[in-house]
């Protein structure tokens, strides 16, 4: 039960409310009715009405930061999976810089199949698959922490309210978390010890993020637990 | 169907029928969301003796390529019947009937569905009958909804689906398979219950007017009882039955 009276927990087809709403994200506006259309936890705020979806994949959206893997590579680009039903295209150029040739440069050089990288969505339409940009300051090849992967509609929940629900975790167990929207996660600790706590940590979030105070709850399991 | 001669009596003095239900009554219905670890969403269903399990893949990749559409993600269904499901050992090959089912129950989905969102990709069910009786198109239908919600997919409302039939001149909810071969009328019904739509509606045998009308009141009303228990499925899956 939430104690919150405006955040309920919903099925597609249920109706969250009546009136003049703005329908936001997973809902839609039928003879003024606002009907959830996923599994989730919905939310009214000012006029917005919105559903916090607890199952789905992950959709690409331009400047989301995510963390893909490098599935193969042309003499032109690479393709990465990014945990969604698109593949991710990565352009040699963006890699190489503007004096980039096929014939001088090996792709394979700068990013092995296999290799992990955290990027972000530069461009996205319905037309073409997502458009990767590795050019940017903390982007690029990953070398070392562990791959944790979630469910892509728990990370909002794993981030929590303006960041407290992750900095609650690094706060305690000095971890450094990497998250990329679309559920992958990269955790680097001190001791292999706080590796397995963090990642206890996440785990729980992922089970049980329609629980109400579950901050709270992860920082007094984290405590509690000792180092 | 066509009320062919059996000895079995479809419905005694104090109306009840053969399998000792009223004639308002539904068969004992089991639903549980995601039952599968490899497929994106699932469901099983239990409906009389129906054993059904549904498996949702996607959105994902569109193979064969040409098939994909750039406008909207697509939708495809496989409706398929175990060999050990009926009584004789059924050929495993897709028969004209299964096509057929596959067909409609996709096209019943289809109006929930809003596959906009995924441009270029498919959603795949894949339903497997594992133990056959009368119903098992309401049956699967109830399942590929569940398994579809399970899976994350928008949808504008759940569907329910439920037959309603004419037997020994009564309309009855939920016809079983006895009813079915020997009764007078068989319609499935599929029903979006909060938006008061119809996706599927079937009918074989004859009805009149009024027996008609009366025939979709009796299967709106199952479905408005099975909508109950597919969301009840999906609360004790997400939410550990914790719903106010």
């Amino acid at each position: 039960m939430m104690e919150n009276d405006k955040r309920s927990y919903v099925t597609p087809g249920d109706v969250i409310t009546t009136g003049t709403y703005r329908a936001d994200q997973n809902v839609i506006c039928q003879n003024n009715k606002i009907i959830s259309t996923v599994v989730g936890i919905s939310e009214i705020y000012d006029n917005n009405v919105k559903v916090i979806p607890l199952a789905g994949i992950y959709m690409p959206k331009v400047n989301d930061i995510i963390i893909g893997k490098v599935i193969s590579h042309t003499s032109l680009s690479w393709e990465l999976d990014i945990n969604s039903c698109y593949s991710g295209f990565l352009p040699a150029h963006d890699v190489f810089g503007r004096d980039f040739s096929a014939h001088a440069d090996e792709l394979s050089s700068k990013l092995a199949i296999g290799d992990v990288v955290t990027a972000k969505i530069a461009n996205f339409d319905k037309n073409r698959d997502p458009l990767i940009t590795i050019a940017d300051k903390e982007l690029g090849k990953i070398n070392s922490g562990e791959l944790v992967e979630i469910s892509p509609s728990k990370v909002p929940r794993l981030i929590g309210k303006h960041g407290t629900m992750i900095q609650t975790i690094e706060s305690i167990t000095h971890a450094s978390i990497i998250i990329g929207q679309n559920g992958r996660l990269i955790v680097s600790c001190k001791s292999p010890n706080l590796l397995s706590k963090t990642i206890n940590a996440i785990k729980m979030i992922e089970t049980q993020s329609h629980v109400a105070d579950l901050t709270d709850k992860v920082k007094y399991k984290l405590e509690s637990e000792g180092d | 169907m066509g009320g062919a001669k059996t000895d079995i009596i479809l419905l005694n003095e104090s109306d009840i029928r053969c399998d000792g239900r009223k004639i308002d009554e539904l068969r004992k219905i089991i639903i549980k969301a995601g039952v599968l670890q490899n497929a994106n969403g699932s469901s099983y269903i239990e409906f009389g003796n129906n054993k059904i399990l549904v498996g949702v893949f996607g959105p994902r990749d569109v193979h064969p390529k040409h098939l994909a559409n750039t406008n909207t993600g697509i939708l495809r269904c496989r409706y398929h019947m175990s060999p050990f499901s009926v009584d004789e050992r059924k050929n495993p090959a897709p028969s004209r009937r299964e096509i057929e089912i596959s067909k409609v129950i996709k096209e019943a989905l289809e109006p929930s569905v809003i596959l906009k969102k995924f441009p270029r990709t498919v959603v795949d069910i894949f339903i497997e009958v594992l133990q056959a009786d009368g119903g098992s198109r309401c049956a699967a239908l109830n399942a590929a909804s569940v398994a579809l919600a399970d899976a994350g997919i928008p949808m504008r409302d759940l569907v329910s689906a439920c037959a309603a039939g004419k037997i020994a001149n009564s309309i009855v909810l939920d016809v079983n398979n006895e009813e079915d071969q020997f009764g007078q009328a068989d319609m499935p019904v599929g029903y979006m219950p909060n938006l008061e739509k119809i996706t599927l509606i079937q009918l074989d045998g004859i009805l009149t007017h009024n027996e008609y009308a009366t025939c979709i009141d009796v299967a709106i009303q199952g479905c408005k009882t099975i909508y109950q228990i597919q969301k009840k499925a999906l609360i004790d899956k997400f939410f550990q039955g914790d719903i106010k």
